[in-house]
């Protein structure tokens, strides 16, 4: 979209003084600021009702901040810019049966860009090399409902990639996968090569799939940096309600 | 195409039937039944004409009677309606196989047994040879409303979900001794309908913040490209031509 003028990429996210209460008067948000360049993957890390839902609403505008704002690769989230911002964030749910809602894999993944305005064999391409960067191109045209927790998440990951998103959200991407599932998804995302924005209680998964972790607590951003030297932080996890696996330690660099 | 996705009353074939577009036999089904409807009574022979078109089309898209048969027999509870109506019907009464019956009532029987036999034997070809996506699509391409067929499109989705959520909450209830057998355990049963219900309507939120997600603006978009020839109009609706002289026969010796 933009001219090749501006000799550095605007930030992928970039949210500051971000606060939000909800209509029954619970404050979720407490003024975020965060920013996220082009190309980084961070985990972003907390308690239970912490927030992160609730921010990650934010990010494609389903929610309308009370006060702040958000941008995505410059473009700031406002009514005007909604269809334009809601392509730029991927955004997958926990569920993939929240996600996937066509009776086929390839309606399902062919959803985003139709929506967005892309037909035809352009459509196709899309559909297939979104298809394609998950490795489940040859289930296309099977229905949602007869895959495996594993296969549908991939799928679910597909559906956000034919957008062609500035920024992947990901949900929970690690609940309810086996570890051979777990390894094949990380893997899907390692390959991937896009901002990645990651919302976890799995901090192995964090650490192995983000360098970059933030943490938030009661609506407040509490921590920011490497993901390492924050899960071998001991105080700071304990103090957060986050807690490395049984059996686990990690000793900062 | 479709693979896996099948429901109990569609019968996977190639056929000329099946490749036909589903807009097609959906117009096609429908124009047959208002001319089944538009027949007088009183023109016996006309139904038997019916039918053979019918039988016809089975043939051709390889269907078996008695698969279909067998699924007709969702027409039963009408029929014993219909069985009703002779003996309570009004007068003039006449004499049939030794009984007093109700000449009103008889053909009134007849009128509703025969063209509601011939109506659910139309459905079930359509359905036979119509996959539910199809469908769907095909009511879309007739300029269906679009809330209409984004409901049923999300409803064929989702009811094997919510299945599946019925019964991983009744195996939890057996496995903690519930014997829905027992009348004053229907409490319980009802109680899960309700919160099987909440949770469907939970779920329904979360598709509708994932569909916005995605640029959703109201309405599924058109995805196979498949153009309708006028060819396949022509063929479509050759069934239902038929159906429209043989009801006009029934007008002419009526």
């Amino acid at each position: 979209m933009a001219a090749g003028a501006e000799p550095v990429r605007p930030l992928s996210l970039a949210v500051s003084g971000l606060a939000f209460t909800y209509p029954d008067g619970t404050q979720a948000l407490h003024g975020i600021d965060l920013s996220i360049a082009a190309g980084e993957r961070v985990a972003l890390l907390g308690p239970n009702g912490a927030g992160k839902t609730t921010l990650v609403l934010h990010l494609n505008g389903i929610l309308t901040p009370g006060h702040g704002s958000v941008a995505v690769g410059g473009l700031p989230v406002t009514k005007a810019n909604l269809h334009e911002i809601r392509r730029r964030v991927g955004i997958v749910f926990q569920d993939p049966d929240d996600q996937l809602f066509m009776p086929t894999v390839r309606a399902d993944v062919a959803f985003g860009p139709a929506n967005f305005g892309v037909r035809g064999d352009a459509l196709d391409e899309r559909v297939h090399a979104a298809l394609d960067a998950v490795g489940m191109a040859e289930h296309a045209d099977r229905s949602p409902l007869h895959l495996s927790g594993g296969q549908r998440r991939r799928v679910a990951l597909a559906t956000v990639l034919a957008c062609d998103p500035e920024i992947l959200v990901l949900d929970e991407p690690s609940s309810n996968l086996d570890p051979v599932a777990r390894r094949e998804l990380a893997e899907v995302l390692l390959g991937l090569d896009r901002t990645i924005l990651m919302v976890t209680h799995d901090l192995p998964y964090a650490l192995q799939l983000c360098p970059r972790s933030i943490v938030i607590d009661d609506g407040v951003v509490v921590a920011d940096g490497p993901t390492r030297e924050l899960l071998a932080d001991p105080d700071l996890l304990r103090r957060h309600r986050l807690e490395l696996p049984y059996g686990f330690t990690l000793r900062g660099t | 195409m479709g693979a896996g996705h099948a429901h109990p009353l569609y019968l996977p074939r190639t056929s000329a039937v099946h490749g036909l577009p589903a807009e097609v036999k959906v117009v096609a089904a429908f124009l047959g039944v208002v001319c089944v409807v538009a027949t007088p009574r009183e023109a016996f022979a006309v139904f038997g004409g019916y039918l053979l078109l019918l039988a016809l089309i089975w043939s051709i898209a390889r269907i078996p009677p008695g698969w279909l048969s067998r699924r007709a027999l969702i027409e039963t509870p009408f029929v014993v309606l219909a069985v009703l109506l002779p003996i309570t019907g009004p007068d003039p009464r006449i004499d049939w196989l030794g009984l007093s019956v109700s000449e009103p009532g008889l053909l009134g029987a007849w009128n509703i047994l025969v063209k509601g036999t011939l109506g659910v034997l139309t459905s079930l070809t359509l359905a036979a040879t119509t996959p539910l996506p199809e469908l769907l699509l095909g009511l879309q391409r007739l300029r269906a409303p679009a809330l209409v067929t984004t409901i049923a499109t999300l409803m064929l989705r989702y009811v094997d979900v919510i299945v599946a959520e019925a019964r991983r909450m009744r195996l939890a209830r057996i496995a903690r001794g519930h014997d829905p057998r027992f009348l004053w355990q229907v409490g319980a049963t009802a109680r899960g309908v309700g919160s099987l219900f909440i949770r469907s309507y939970e779920r329904g939120e979360r598709v509708h913040l994932a569909m916005l997600s995605r640029g959703w603006t109201g309405e599924l978009p058109q995805l196979a490209e498949r153009v309708t020839t006028r060819r396949d109009w022509l063929r479509g609706l050759a069934p239902v031509a038929v159906a429209a002289a043989l009801a006009c026969t029934g007008w002419v010796i009526a």
